[in-house]
């Protein structure tokens, strides 16, 4: 049911842990629905020169955190806003489609974390701009703790 | 991986077929392969292996075999048992009663119902999945037609007091039904003395082979068709008969209750040390089910903070088949009903874990899964952040 990347991932997972001293932190999704990403970025330069996670989570949330954090190291905070839940996917070489919502979570954790840093240094967040945190069927983590069900 | 053995402890998913009885279905593939309901010789062989399973089955339920109706599997007869039993009654009564936690063949049928203006009661049970009787007989009217009770359940493997519910259900005259899906070969059955009216049943779950299945309806119940055509079955389920599959159930379900205490003490004894060392060995467990009323072969247990698939993954990776609650697996993003029926919290639910031991397994697979599932809960529990925010409440409480 999961590519090999998905299962190298899940089995390997990059980046696992908390970073001491973060510069931004992003915790999103919720126990009721089965999974929670905790996502620690270190910032220097507006650089992300460290990423790390923490999953509660199925085999996919787990590869989608590890894929995640390895692609936006070494990104300047735009590029890493930039990092799309589709491309989270297609790294892990595709996810079954009632697991697009694991990447979608990752994509959330990162620009949570991204916006923690901003808020505390005075900067205003960044305004999420794309609509796909609707179009993971009815599987909805948002601020909802119903899951959409 | 390499020659490794694979530890198979699935055993209410499905079973594999007895060595038995794949050669007792062999010759009706090949030899005896006529259709029972032509006339010429090969036939009547046929006719005559049909007839010698029905009789089979019969036995094993304390049943007479002009009671045994063979279906395509379980979800037939519980579809048949429910949907027949609610169009023939339909005068006497709209009111089906069934509990919260039985299977989806069941729950889903009598939704299907409700849409054509059925009501249906689903009963509550405890925390360990029983149902309560004085509950049952609180829910009767008398627009009440039909119980309809699992023997023992699926998931947690609680096993109900069917006797006593059939009882309520007989002194109300409103018939009573039992999925037995996964209680036969599991528990004596005998269906006069417990009052039952129909029972499911389900050849691949004893060691006999998946697409074939029987109804035991008894004499008197008034129960439409659900398999409208020939008139195979004594009129009462067309199509042709599923030859070798029945020949096969029959022979499985004369091994399966041949000797039910004996097969259940080797089970029991290997599932009660793997319940005993997982609880104590690994902390924030809980067993799920009833301690003593359960199935010899299932263990039920929810890790917290971690999630039931990943759980599968890693327990796959080292040949270990088993199968979890977590909605991550469901295909539907739903946990567990059962678990939710018993008051598991919904989180909790995630990290549930079924392992279900029969025939296949052996004292090593018990020693190789309290070797491999420790490590596989605490490799897990280390990237969660939950099992964090718990070791940051306690002092001292890094354990990872």
């Amino acid at each position: 049911m999961y590519s090999e990347t998905v299962m190298d991932h899940f089995k390997n997972p990059r980046n696992v842990g908390e970073i001491e001293n973060p510069d931004g932190v992003g915790e999103v999704g919720n126990p009721v629905c089965g999974d929670i990403m905790k996502i620690f970025l270190k910032i220097e330069n507006n650089v992300v020169v460290d990423a790390k996670f923490l999953t509660f989570g199925c085999g996919a949330a787990i590869a989608s955190s590890s894929m995640a954090t390895e692609l936006v190291r070494g990104k300047t905070l735009e590029e890493a806003w930039q990092l799309s839940n589709k491309a989270v996917a297609e790294a892990l070489d595709g996810l079954p489609p009632i697991k697009m919502h694991c990447s979608v979570l990752a994509e959330e954790g990162i620009h949570k974390a991204i916006n923690d840093y901003r808020v505390k240094h005075g900067m205003e967040p960044w305004k999420e701009t794309s609509t796909h945190a609707h179009d993971h069927g009815d599987h909805d983590h948002g601020e909802d703790l119903t899951c959409g069900h | 991986m390499g020659e490794k053995r694979i530890i198979y402890m699935d055993h209410s998913a499905t079973t594999y077929v007895r060595k038995e009885v794949v050669t007792a279905m062999i010759p009706y593939f090949t030899e005896h392969f006529g259709n029972p309901s032509s006339i010429y010789g090969i036939a009547r062989e046929s006719k005559r292996a049909v007839d010698a399973a029905r009789a089979q089955v019969a036995k094993a339920l304390g049943a007479d075999p002009e009671e045994i109706y063979f279906t395509s599997g379980g979800s037939e007869s519980d579809n048949w048992a429910l949907k027949g039993v609610a169009y023939a009654n339909r005068k006497r009564g709209n009111h089906i009663i069934t509990t919260q936690i039985e299977h989806h063949a069941v729950l889903h049928t009598c939704q299907f119902l409700e849409k054509g203006g059925f009501d249906v009661t689903y009963l509550p049970v405890d925390k360990y999945g029983l149902v309560d009787p004085a509950a049952l007989e609180a829910a009767i009217t008398d627009k009440t037609i039909l119980v309809s009770i699992m023997y023992a359940n699926n998931e947690i493997g609680t096993i109900e007091p069917i006797a006593e519910l059939g009882a309520i259900a007989r002194a109300r005259k409103v018939y009573f039904h039992t999925d037995a899906v996964q209680a036969i070969g599991n528990v004596p059955i005998d269906v006069k003395a417990q009052n039952i009216d129909m029972l499911s049943l389900s050849a691949h779950k004893f060691y006999g082979p998946k697409g074939v299945g029987a109804l035991y309806i008894r004499k008197g119940v008034r129960i439409e068709n659900l398999i409208h055509g020939g008139g195979q079955e004594r009129k009462r389920r067309a199509g042709t008969e599923n030859l070798a599959g029945i020949v096969g159930m029959g022979k499985a379900i004369e091994l399966a209750t041949a000797d039910i205490a004996g097969h259940n003490e080797k089970i029991r004894a290997m599932r009660d040390r793997l319940i005993k060392t997982v609880l104590v060995e690994i902390p924030h467990t809980r067993l799920n089910g009833h301690p003593e009323k359960r199935l010899p072969g299932n263990f039920n247990v929810s890790f917290e903070f971690i999630e039931g698939e990943s759980m599968l993954l890693w327990l796959d990776d080292e040949g270990i088949c088993a199968s979890t609650g977590s909605a991550c697996t469901s295909g539907s993003l739903e946990p567990s009903h059962v678990l939710l029926a018993t008051g598991v919290p919904v989180e909790v639910s995630h990290g549930s874990l079924r392992l279900t031991l029969g025939d296949a397994n052996t004292e090593q697979d018990v020693d190789t899964v309290l070797a491999v599932l420790p490590k596989v809960v605490s490799r897990l529990r280390a990237m969660s952040p939950l099992y964090q925010k718990e070791s940051a409440g306690k002092p001292g409480g890094s354990h990872v």
